[in-house]
């Protein structure tokens, strides 16, 4: 089996988190030797997705934890024992 | 479990240990369907107090950060429908109407972009805003899967959805985010050396 650029690109989400069984893998990866725009593809992908995951990208504000520990404080006081 | 009962039985200062490693996913749940920082935390506060209020009610049939994040959903759910409208989603879903999937980026190369790129505020700026403009029922998959890192079952049960439903909504995410951003990324990798030589 032969796939083209378009069955590739429907796996990629799947390939990148290892969720392709053994052919399909196989068969991505023959693909992704002699075609460069998937490769790119798949690269911006890769480096996209491990971009987000980086914590600076979305960092809780600053003060976010103090204020609701502080807020809790108050509700816990209040609470029947 | 042991936590939970030694806080109803009266230990009620174990609550702050039992949140804090929630915070973070409560937060990026409402900021998800809120758009909105300020907003958002106010929500989490709301939400934490309701998690308190309602301990008694967590069975133990599932984790305690999916039943937490089912209730952050609900706050931010019920303040939208407060205010009585969406707010427009600006990324096209694109589909390809007969296999729903998107057309990527076409690029013939890709320099990566490294983590230490993020040093620069305009880059985390970029993502956060692509991000933002994502569908609903994609940015909050986004947020839950690839940014708090939380698995596929962890994040159908917190969302009320199937593991396919994740599995394909992340896909498509995914596919949208390289869209948009692989064409603003290329300024932020660093410049290839040594390929080219001046004069001897």
């Amino acid at each position: 089996m032969r796939i083209d650029c378009k069955h590739v690109w429907q796996h990629i989400s799947a390939y990148i988190d290892s969720e392709v069984d053994a052919e399909l893998r196989a068969e991505i990866d023959r693909h992704l030797e002699t075609c460069e725009i998937c490769s790119a593809v798949l690269d911006s992908t890769r480096n996209i997705v491990v971009l987000m995951a980086d914590d600076r990208v979305f960092e809780l504000p600053a003060g976010f934890s103090q204020r609701l520990h502080a807020r809790l404080d108050k509700e816990l006081e209040l609470a029947e024992p | 479990m042991e936590h939970i009962r030694r806080i109803l039985a009266g230990e009620k200062h174990l609550f702050h240990d039992l949140i804090r490693p929630c915070e973070r996913g409560i937060y990026l749940m409402l900021l998800g369907l809120l758009r909105n920082e300020a907003e958002a935390e106010d929500a989490a506060q709301d939400t934490a107090i309701k998690v308190f209020r309602n301990l008694h009610n967590f069975r133990g049939d599932s984790q305690f950060r999916t039943w937490v994040l089912s209730i952050a959903r609900n706050e931010g759910l019920g303040r939208l429908r407060k205010q009585g409208s969406r707010r427009e989603d600006s990324l096209d879903a694109d589909t390809d109407e007969q296999t729903g999937d998107y057309t990527p980026a076409i690029l013939t190369s890709w320099r990566e972009v490294p983590s230490e790129a993020l040093e620069r505020k305009e880059l985390g700026d970029i993502l956060r805003r692509t991000i933002g403009e994502l569908p609903e029922i994609y940015r909050n998959v986004v947020l839950l899967r690839d940014i708090e890192e939380m698995d596929v079952r962890e994040t159908a049960a917190a969302l009320g959805i199937s593991d396919g439903a994740v599995k394909v909504r992340l896909h498509r995410a995914r596919a949208l985010l390289q869209k948009h951003l692989a064409p603003l990324l290329g300024g932020f990798a660093p410049e290839r050396k040594g390929l080219f030589r001046w004069g001897k």
